[in-house]
């Protein structure tokens, strides 16, 4: 009988304290999914949505893997062939065609950017390489290089022992994940997934600094996965294995660190005079929780949205976003092979209603 | 006559070691007793356009107009292909895939998507009836900057999780539409999902006791939502509720390779022993057959046997009965498809 009543006691303190903590949890943004966004013509087919981005008329670049990784072997070497693509499409998702098809650097997708001047930037991981076309889609610019031969594990000598994760102090990468740039056309890369640095380099691809090792500390990164620059020159970086947004001036010095929103696994920050930046916290398991933080610049938490899944609305792992306007997304999923548009409703943001939602 | 028969005896127990010696399974249970149905096979049945060549059959399936379905091993990666009921090639599906690489299985369901089985890149894949990509489950391995070295053959399995897959072999549905995979070569289990691809609950570890699996290998459903599942390596086939609880062991079929469930009122349940692999020359007359039965396991009869010729069977892989008594089967070694038209008129008027 005593027993019952600390059961009786403990679930009334659980029904009573639910409501709070809904109510102090952060808001629910209402948001539609476009279902068929893109028109693929009959015999492409989009593999895994690494990258998606937008240019300034509205044209989206979409970044996949697809086709088969093909490895073929040498005499004792083992190389590889592209299996990534890059595509091009109006604003109404229209197809206007493929750059780079057959390009050196294209192996593993992992982002795709557009400048201010509409240059479309690619960052592959596999090849360890960022390239730069312009609007056309000729290449302009590379920095790093492909690795001549892939890893063979039926090498004799062991594996190079792990380093610091700072990599060459130039511009080769690891496994680089983004790009941005400042006013001044300097360029960030993200890297990466080995290495664990943000490197910098002038408009012209000359390698200028770069800061980051493995580790927790404020500048140091456990897979540094996004970044991205505010129009007052802040940068963030998604610093995903560490589970917090680290903010840095241009030189790298450590500013602010955002740690409430999970794992962050891509940014973007919203053009405008109020910018707005959103924050990943991708699912990598199909049903797992998927959230979408959107944030002021300092951090403060304004709302949520999202739902892991297979259906239009949900996410399959996100992993990368376009925000070039306030409240309208695209968003790119590594397991559901396909790229949603979504549209906030913010003004219909209701905190006791989903509080109440909560509580059922 | 009766030293005669002593000899005979003898002589096809010596046979039978012989054959265990070289690797060679026993006949099924079933082999000698069952009758034989009648069958032709339809000669050129696929006609494939000039430069376009099938590999290995591996997968075959039609949809409610007949039209086939082949998945088949080609040269650069596997490939999917669309014939029409009479076998006159009408497109290619998903050419360039990312999670095609290894074909297992294709199956149409009742709402005539096609569903792409991969081994390779341990995948199931929707399309819609217009070939575009409707779900994907599972995710192709990473490069991950290298290649990978193959695991020693006795190595234990990664544990399995409940949305990644270990070289699956194949899918089916209930009436409403849960999903159910074959999943696999490295895992042993089967696992249900709900519609819209999430998971509920799994069954099965790699072993020889009830519920559990040696290479499930197809598998399919009745209107009644049982799961049948080819258990391969166990050489039979298990039969388990919608909620995946055993419900009956069929072990006197061989090797299940590949099994299909007629629709229509009356059901029946084929399967294939299609075991051993590359039409090894000694196990020609102790398998190759494939057998017609009861939902419950009672054998109605048998056709065909090992051989590359028209009418013979090298190591049937799938096999679709939307029409009882019209097969069409893909095969590993033989690089083909054949459609079978059974003539099972004697049998069933002694019935």
């Amino acid at each position: 009988m005593r027993r019952f009543w600390q059961l009786f006691l403990l679930a009334v303190v659980v029904l009573f304290t639910r409501p709070l903590f809904a109510q102090s949890a952060v808001p629910e943004i209402p948001y539609d999914s476009a279902p068929n966004l893109l028109k693929m013509p009959d015999d492409i087919y989009l593999g895994e949505v690494l990258g998606v981005s937008t240019n300034s008329k509205g044209h989206i670049f979409v970044y996949t893997r697809t086709g088969s990784a093909n490895v073929t072997t040498g005499t004792n070497r083992v190389f590889v062939r592209s299996s990534s693509r890059l595509f091009e499409f109006d604003q109404n998702g229209k197809y206007l065609g493929e750059i780079g098809q057959g390009l050196y650097g294209f192996v593993q997708a992992h982002a795709v950017r557009v400048d201010p001047q509409d240059n479309v930037w690619v960052v592959d991981e596999g090849s360890n390489m960022v390239i730069k076309f312009d609007p056309e889609g000729h290449v302009l610019m590379t920095l790093g290089r492909k690795p001549e031969a892939l890893d063979n594990p039926a090498r004799t000598e062991p594996p190079p022992a792990p380093g610091s994760g700072a990599g060459v102090p130039g511009d080769n990468f690891n496994g680089p994940s983004d790009v941005a740039w400042d006013a001044a056309g300097d360029i960030f890369v993200a890297d990466g997934s080995r290495n664990s640095r943000i490197a910098k380099f002038d408009k012209n691809g000359v390698f200028i600094k770069s800061w980051g090792t493995r580790g927790t500390a404020p500048g140091q990164f456990n897979v540094p996965h996004s970044i991205i620059v505010d129009a007052k020159e802040n940068i963030y970086v998604a610093d995903r294995g560490n589970k917090r947004i680290q903010v840095f001036d241009t030189d790298g010095n450590p500013k602010a660190q955002y740690t409430n929103i999970g794992s962050p696994w891509e940014l973007c920050i919203t053009s405008g005079p109020h910018q707005y930046l959103y924050s990943s916290d991708s699912n990598t398991n199909d049903f797992d929780s998927a959230t979408i933080y959107k944030m002021e610049l300092d951090g403060t938490v304004l709302g949520k949205f999202g739902a892991g899944g297979k259906q239009v609305k949900e996410f399959g792992t996100i992993h990368q976003m376009d925000c070039r306007k306030d409240n309208e997304l695209y968003v790119g999923e590594i397991t559901n092979w396909r790229v949603q548009k979504l549209t906030l409703h913010p003004e219909k943001t209701e905190t006791i209603r989903s509080s109440a939602k909560a509580i059922k | 006559m009766k030293r005669g028969f002593g000899s005979a005896l003898f002589l096809l127990v010596f046979a039978a070691a012989a054959l265990a010696q070289q690797g060679a399974p026993p006949p099924a249970k079933a082999f000698a007793t069952a009758p034989e149905i009648s069958y032709d096979s339809v000669p050129n049945f696929l006609k494939l356009p000039k430069g376009l060549y099938l590999g290995e059959g591996i997968g075959v399936a039609r949809n409610s107009k007949g039209d086939v379905f082949v998945y088949t091993r080609g040269g650069e990666a596997s490939r999917l292909f669309e014939f029409d009921p009479k076998g006159a090639f009408v497109r290619e599906i998903g050419k360039g895939l990312y999670g095609f690489q290894m074909a297992h299985a294709v199956r149409v369901d009742p709402q005539d998507n096609i569903w792409v089985v991969d081994e390779g890149t341990d995948m199931v894949i929707k399309f819609t009836p217009d070939g575009r990509v409707a779900m994907t489950m599972g995710r192709r391995p990473e490069l991950a900057g290298g290649v990978r070295a193959t695991p020693p053959p006795n190595a234990p399995p990664p544990p399995a999780t409940p949305y990644r897959f270990g070289r699956p072999t194949d899918v089916a549905w209930d009436a409403a539409g849960n999903i159910f995979i074959s999943d696999g070569y490295t895992n042993s289990r089967v696992v249900k999902y709900d519609k819209n691809g999430r998971y509920i609950k799994e069954i099965g570890t790699r072993g020889t006791e009830p519920g559990q699996f040696n290479t499930p290998h197809s598998i399919q459903t009745d209107a009644n939502g049982n799961v049948y599942v080819a258990d391969r390596g166990n050489r039979r086939i298990q039969v388990l509720t919608n909620d995946l609880t055993v419900k009956g062991v069929y072990d006197n079929v061989g090797a299940p390779w590949a099994v299909c469930i007629t629709p229509g009122p009356h059901q029946y349940l084929y399967s294939s022993n299609s075991y051993p692999d590359n039409n090894n020359s000694r196990a020609l007359n102790v398998s190759g057959e494939v057998y017609k039965m009861e939902l419950d396991g009672t054998v109605v009869g048998k056709f065909g046997k090992a051989g590359k010729q028209l009418k013979e069977f090298s190591t049937i892989h799938a096999m679709d009965c939307r029409n009882e008594n019209d097969l069409v089967v893909g095969e590993i070694t033989a690089w083909r498809v054949q459609k079978i038209q059974l003539h099972p008129a004697v049998q069933t008027s002694r019935r």
